[in-house]
């Protein structure tokens, strides 16, 4: 079960802002899929190690030699807002509401 | 023309190479058809064949669909999504410029869920696909476009992603072939990334000999993903005309009464199995205890790595970008929900909530120790069979409409296709006949790095279905604009 606080608190986390109506819609959907997710706890799990890669492998390593790169230009192609050579973004330092 | 519209990849290739076939042909026919489109396959379509004409290669200039989430250089590349709606990268995914190398240009990119979150294509931003087979229906996803453009004749072939069903569901409910290889087979770099430990690129094909065609060119260890590692031995094309000796393992889990199969598809996914007894395969019942909690495992995995994925459209460096008040935290929270549809807000807070501090080791750690025992499960059953077999999907082709507003329901349906990625094994999906009028799949899943083993036993197993596909392929007179020439639109 998932509370509407506990929902605008993971919609903070989210950096996602959620209407009133989203954030109800939100609480109910995913009581309900956890629910059936919390299902896994009847598992007895003690002991399993936990898979976070599927196949056998060590860690890749190669020779760290230059290599062509996108051009700054390209790079910055599709920025919604360029400032001189780079992403530009509004002010970080003011604190929301 | 209708005779060329038969021709399977690999036997437009060889009729190029006989010199019976003009590509250019080729490739504008398809552009013609794909152009006029009456299912919203599409999200882009070339406008011209390539520019020259293609050197000898082994795929001969028949051109591919490729699924939206592929980067494509100059060429919008948008995940079904708002967010990245009119975005062209700088660059191209590795498995597209393979493929492009070997000789199949860019026909055109295909609609999907967005992120590819979805099992329907109804997610899309750019509004959801239909079934060929029954346009009121969908078409499964979320590759649903690649699915439904290759069912329809309207790309020769083409690829898509599967993270958990997303390749083989649709092609099931399509009634083609979908092959999603072993984790790393290919390189996911380009890949429009969804859940970084389970996405896999594969092919969406008429047959599994073009599956087997075109994974040959696909695969292959990439410097730009540490994570590819290629398959150990070269894909040969299918040629096995028997399955004798082949031991079947039918898991309960996945296939009995639980499991929520509709007896229509239950019953071809029989009678395709006492086809597999008569070409010699001996077909057991297996054990995958840990099975019916993939679903669970999934649900947890891939979306809390998608909420890390995803945190990278904030509006800064590609795509929407909506103001805040003056400052960055607003204009990422703005951005984020206008940009994301509703099922993209869900995972990622789904996702979000399974990683957040005090949750992590009930939700996602625990769904990573489930994956472990599901690993387990395959390996124990692969001492004993050659392949565990289900049906694909649970059911056919469903109205459009009739689960979207249930996300439970949709995610059932991923039920017997989620197992496979979270153990990092392939699995292929054929056509198994109809179940009143609908594709119902049936699925192999093997041994990692088995490709040619699982390509071989589908393909004997697809010779001996011999299943029609031609009721979806769409008729000159149901493209858009058919009536057009003659006035009488």
């Amino acid at each position: 079960m998932l509370a509407r606080d506990q929902v605008d608190h993971v919609a903070r986390l989210a950096r996602l802002e959620l209407t009133e109506e989203e954030a109800e819609r939100m609480a109910a959907e995913l009581s309900k899929v956890l629910d059936h997710i919390e299902k896994i706890r009847e598992l007895d799990l003690a002991g399993v190690p936990p898979t976070s890669h599927v196949v056998d492998v060590v860690n890749v390593l190669r020779a760290d030699e230059p290599s062509p790169s996108l051009s700054v230009e390209s790079a910055l192609g599709s920025a919604p807002d360029v400032v001189a050579g780079g992403f530009g973004v509004p002010s970080p330092g003011a604190s929301p509401a | 023309m209708d005779d060329i519209l038969e021709l399977t990849g690999a036997q437009a290739a060889a009729a190029i190479t006989r010199g019976e076939l003009d590509a250019r042909e080729l490739f504008e026919l398809y552009r013609e058809r794909a152009s006029r489109d009456p299912l919203n396959a599409f999200t882009w379509v070339a406008e011209a064949p390539p520019a020259s004409d293609p050197a000898p290669a082994p795929l001969a200039g028949v051109p591919i669909a490729v699924k939206d989430l592929y980067c494509t250089e100059g060429v919008p590349s948008q995940a079904g999504s708002r967010i990245l709606e009119g975005y062209r990268p700088p660059y191209t995914a590795t498995v597209v410029a393979r493929l492009a190398a070997a000789g199949a240009p860019l026909l055109a990119k295909t609609n999907q869920d967005e992120f590819a979150m979805g099992s329907s294509t109804e997610n899309s931003a750019f509004g959801p696909v239909r079934n060929p087979w029954d346009r009121e229906r969908v078409p499964g996803g979320s590759s649903g476009g690649s699915a439904a453009a290759v069912a329809a004749g309207l790309a020769p072939w083409a690829i898509g992603t599967d993270t958990g069903g997303s390749i083989r569901q649709p092609a099931a409910l399509c009634g083609v072939v979908g092959l999603k290889p072993t984790y790393g087979a290919c390189s996911r770099y380009g890949m429009i990334a969804f859940a970084s430990s389970l996405d896999q690129a594969g092919p969406l094909t008429r047959d599994v000999t073009d599956a087997a065609l075109l994974l040959s060119h696909m695969a292959g260890r990439d410097p730009c993903d540490s994570t590819s590692i290629g398959l150990r031995e070269p894909v040969t094309l299918p040629s096995r005309s028997d399955l004798k000796g082949v031991r079947l393992g039918v898991p309960e889990e996945l296939t009995g009464a639980d499991s929520g199969v509709q007896d229509g598809v239950r019953a071809r996914f029989d009678e395709t199995l006492a086809i597999a007894e008569n070409l010699g395969a001996i077909v057991e019942p297996c054990r995958l205890p840990h099975a019916p909690h993939a679903l669970s495992a999934y649900y947890l995995i891939a979306p809390a790595e998608a909420s890390a994925n995803l945190a990278r459209y904030d509006g800064v460096r590609y795509g929407l970008r909506v103001d805040g008040d003056d400052d960055l935290l607003s204009m990422y929270r703005r951005t984020r929900a206008a940009g994301f549809g509703a099922e993209v807000k869900r995972r990622i807070m789904l996702g979000t909530y399974a990683l957040s501090s005090g949750y992590y080791d009930a939700y996602y750690g625990a769904a990573q120790k489930v994956r472990t025992k599901i690993a387990e499960d395959f390996a124990i059953a692969f001492g004993t069979f050659d392949f565990v077999v289900t049906p694909t999907s649970p059911w056919t082709a469903f109205e459009l409409g009739s689960k979207a507003q249930d996300p439970l329901a949709m995610y059932l349906n991923d039920f017997c296709t989620v197992p496979m990625p979270l153990a990092g094994i392939p699995a292929i999906s054929i056509p198994a006949g109809l179940s009143d009028g609908l594709p119902v799949g049936f699925q192999f899943a093997g041994p990692a790095f088995g490709e040619n083993a699982l390509l071989d036993a589908a393909f004997a197993l697809e010779q001996a279905l011999e299943f029609d596909q031609r009721p979806a392929r769409l008729h000159e007179s149901q493209l858009v604009g058919a009536g057009d020439a003659e006035g009488t639109q």
